[in-house]
């Protein structure tokens, strides 16, 4: 086993694994303590999910816009369970990561006056989304990594898949990674580190997310005592291709495309987000620039009324830009315009695009405190990966990409804080660490022959929590879904990986995935299960809960691992200094509300 | 994802054969057919994922987003270089030939080593290079530069490469010398120097002036035929020669 020693180690090379590296070298430099950063990834770093972010990333930036603003639109879309002290911090230090990533080369979209231009998104009060054409997040992703090559004190370790945490005493001393070409073990000694290693959307069948996008980080966490918060609350985005799920942006809404049922209605307007603006007059928290939970609620109610149509298999609703015309639609759209093309064959110049909703985004994760440090010293956690209490039951379009930022910043920073002030841990420890690693790996490959299918595991897997954790639940879906992950955890034991090559075993690395998502899939069922209420992304159909219920559930949950037992739920206080929960209300009720 | 895609309208069965190579069991790469069944919609990544689920679990290949953006599944597909999920197989008509990307060493299967790609990319500095800013960066008072939307323009389209390598397996001269800086390097070399924000160019040219940064392009132009984003490196390549010319030609003068 190779060894190797780093004062911060950072896993996960997307946007919030790239920030979280800058920041902790810039930090290490302005405080003359040189210090070495490795950072991780299962892939190379521009493969990242964040690539395929589209809409863009919000922060107040017109004269007329305010913090207070956007803490409202966040705090009331997120349905209050939001800690409301870590909001207050990302709408002040918003708008200053963004620059700083202008100052990096960010080809954002501007203005003829040569300035930054900003879009309109869904729930938020006025247009303050910068954008880079329709995909964003590729631009970010790239002028992050592009950026990191500047410091020679951050390593990288591209295609390692980092198997679990060295954890001693309570505080974190390193990981153990393997090296995807080689099959070889890697034990990385730090004496601090940063989990950025995005969500799990791959728990469900239909979602908008890359294969990668599997919760790895999450069950690291877990599995070591962290608890993972809110992970009931799964965003399901409104508009996503059938067949296939992939995104088609929030951001052809915030431009004035609208929503229709089959018989060319704007439904929307029946479900509180009314009265219909005009068209091409798009107006902010109106219509289709309400937040996503509501939107694909909306969708659900409509199937359940038949007023859906069809393409392929897939129950679809239309969204329209054909209005905008093509010049609009090219400059501002154009990456919609290429998937929409490639995958169903449809010219949104010239038709509407047939969508539907899709798993899109996690917003519970591994606890942190406001400074993205979680129950284990020295470890933290930023972006998607993490509930630091930003999004609470539904996180708004545009605010994750900032999440990432400010939130990658933060970590990266405060890990260099504490690895300035720490020793490393005996290597012993870590090799013992990495001794069980190797058998458990040794097991799974022993050629045996595999009396459960991974692919069996994994499909009964993703279709439960379709089925029990969709748009709208029950107490018996969810409580289906729940037996199911458990009794799938159990088969997973039985699990074999037929390929026993060293080099580049991807069906070890599929086993290995599957077995985070069964873990923390559990934790999702339960949250669900137990959360007798509705809020957010949560809805339940069940008698007495489908309202929002602040006197018993305005609380995080959180779920413990048990090992091969069943997770045990606690629940947390939310942090609610600022305002005090109200009616979460939009288009015309909302008007006199202060969100 | 792949098997649950394919249910819809009429199913057919293709024929494909994948170059496998296997370095721990056997020396040299062979070829491997699969049968496989597809529908109007299936693309190369979803027939590949099919495989690896339901007929050959231990096919290795690289992939993620499955929407032609983040740039892992480039694989040859008859001889040409293309990304996975954005072929779709309805386009051919009999044997499909699947190979790893060409000119880059093979680690496995479709999987091929990346790093000198990585290497070339970090080697002509793709970052924003402005060493005495008018306004340095102050998180107190953030303030952008200013950008018009035609000095814009004037990059963007060099700004959109997704690192896939298709263009180094379509160009000759990186097959013959992997030392070339190729397309996507010199392309994002000129993406920042067409930026008006960037002071760089000067501390670039040194790299892109050498035989194997622009001058062994021969402009066969093949890249930019390959590009799944469009963005014509060849272009980019060529106006780097004149740039590198320039620089060249006042170095002379200026002694």
């Amino acid at each position: 086993m190779q060894q190797r020693d780093f004062d911060i180690v950072i896993v996960g090379g997307g946007g919030a694994g790239l920030r979280a590296a800058i920041g902790a070298a810039e930090h290490a430099k302005e405080h003359n303590t040189p210090q070495r950063i490795a950072l991780l990834s299962k892939v190379y770093p521009m493969r990242s999910h964040t690539v395929a972010a589209e809409g863009g990333a919000a922060a107040v930036t017109s004269a007329e816009d305010t913090h207070q603003a956007h803490f409202d639109d966040t705090v009331s879309g997120g349905d209050w369970l939001v800690e409301q002290g870590v909001v207050d911090y990302f709408v002040h230090h918003a708008y200053q990561e963004l620059v700083q990533m202008e100052r990096w080369g960010c080809p954002w979209s501007r203005k003829d006056d040569g300035q930054v231009q900003v879009r309109r998104f869904g729930g938020m009060k006025t247009a303050r989304t910068w954008f880079a054409a329709d995909k964003t997040g590729f631009h970010m992703l790239h002028t992050l990594f592009q950026t990191s090559l500047k410091y020679p004190e951050i390593e990288r370790f591209d295609e390692f898949f980092v198997l679990d945490l060295a954890v001693h005493e309570g505080a974190v001393i390193g990981v153990i990674a393997l090296q995807i070409a080689t099959g070889e073990l890697t034990l990385l000694r730090a004496k601090a580190v940063i989990l950025a290693t995005g969500g799990a959307g791959r728990l469900f069948r239909f979602n908008t997310n890359a294969g990668i996008v599997t919760g790895d980080g999450m069950a690291m966490a877990y599995r070591h005592g962290v608890a993972l918060r809110d992970m009931e609350f799964v965003q399901y985005h409104p508009t996503g291709l059938p067949g296939s799920g992939i995104l088609i942006t929030e951001a052809c809404r915030g431009e004035g495309g609208i929503l229709l049922n089959k018989d060319g209605y704007r439904y929307l307007q029946d479900y509180g987000l009314g009265p219909e603006t005009p068209l091409g007059k798009p107006e902010n928290k109106y219509m289709e620039l309400g937040p996503r939970d509501k939107l694909s609620q909306a969708f659900w109610q409509e199937q359940q009324a038949g007023r859906t149509g069809k393409f392929g298999d897939s129950d679809v609703v239309y969204l329209d830009l054909r209005h905008l015309g093509e010049k609009y639609i090219l400059e501002r759209l154009p990456f919609i315009c290429e998937l929409a093309k490639a995958y169903i064959n449809v010219d949104p110049v010239k038709e509407p695009i047939p969508i539907r909703p899709a798993v899109h985004y996690t917003m519970g994760g591994i606890e942190t405190d406001p400074q993205c440090e979680t129950s284990i010293t020295g470890l933290y956690a930023a972006g998607e990966c993490a509930s630091v209490g930003l999004h609470g039951a539904n996180r708004l379009g545009s605010n994750s990409l900032t999440e990432l930022l400010v939130f990658g910043r933060l970590a990266g920073e405060q890990a260099s804080k504490r690895a300035a002030q720490t020793e490393w841990a005996d290597m012993h420890l870590l090799e013992a660490q990495g001794d069980r690693q190797q058998a458990k790996l040794l097991r799974l490959c022993d050629g045996s022959g595999s009396e459960e299918s991974w692919v069996a595991l994994k499909h009964a897997m993703v279709q439960a929590m379709e089925s029990g954790c969709g748009i709208y639940r029950t107490e018996e879906g969810m409580r289906h879904s729940l037996e199911t992950m458990r009794q799938l955890r159990a088969r997973f034991n039985k699990v074999r990986v037929n390929d026993t090559s060293k080099i580049f075993n991807t069906e070890l690395l599929e086993c290995l995935e599957l077995e985070c998502g069964l873990d923390i899939a559990e934790a999702s069922c339960l949250g669900a299960l137990e959360r007798r209420e509705s809020r957010g992304a949560h809805q339940r159909l069940d008698e007495g809960m489908q309202k929002r219920d602040d006197v018993n559930y305005l609380k995080h949950s959180q779920v413990f691992y048990q090992g091969d037992g069943h997770a045990e739920l606690h629940w947390q206080d939310v942090d609610v200094q600022f305002s005090a929960p109200a009616e979460r209300a939009y288009g015309d009720a909302g008007k006199g509300s202060k969100a | 994802m792949s098997t649950d895609q394919i249910t819809t309208k009429q199913i057919t069965t293709k024929h494909i054969s994948v170059k496998r190579y296997l370095p721990d069991s056997s020396a040299e790469p062979y070829w491997q057919a699969y049968d496989l069944p597809v529908d109007d919609s299936t693309s190369l990544l979803d027939a590949l994922n099919h495989i690896k689920e339901e007929l050959d679990s231990t096919l290795s290949y690289r992939w993620s987003c499955r929407m032609a953006i983040c740039g892992s599944c480039g694989v040859m597909v008859n001889g040409i270089p293309k990304l996975g999920c954005k072929t779709f197989l309805r386009d051919y008509e009999g044997e499909i030939r699947i190979e790893p990307l060409s000119h880059f060493p093979v680690q496995r299967d479709l999987v091929v080593d990346m790093e000198i790609f990585l290497e070339h990319l970090a080697a002509v500095k793709p970052y924003l290079i402005d060493d005495n800013p008018v306004k340095p960066y102050d998180p107190q008072a953030p303030e952008t530069y200013q950008q018009s939307p035609e000095q814009l323009a004037r990059y963007k389209q060099f700004a959109n490469c997704i690192n896939c390598g298709l263009c180094y397996s379509a160009c000759p001269q990186f097959g013959l010398n992997p030392e070339f800086l190729g397309p996507a390097a010199l392309t994002l070399a000129h993406r920042y120097n067409l930026d008006s924000r960037d002071h760089g160019k000067k501390q670039r040219m040194a790299e892109l002036n050498r035989h194997d940064g622009v001058w062994s392009c021969t402009f066969v132009g093949f890249c930019s035929k390959v590009c799944p984003k469009h963005v014509d490196p060849a272009a980019a390549v060529n106006q780097g020669k004149v740039e590198a010319a320039k620089h060249t030609l006042i170095a002379l003068f200026k002694g």
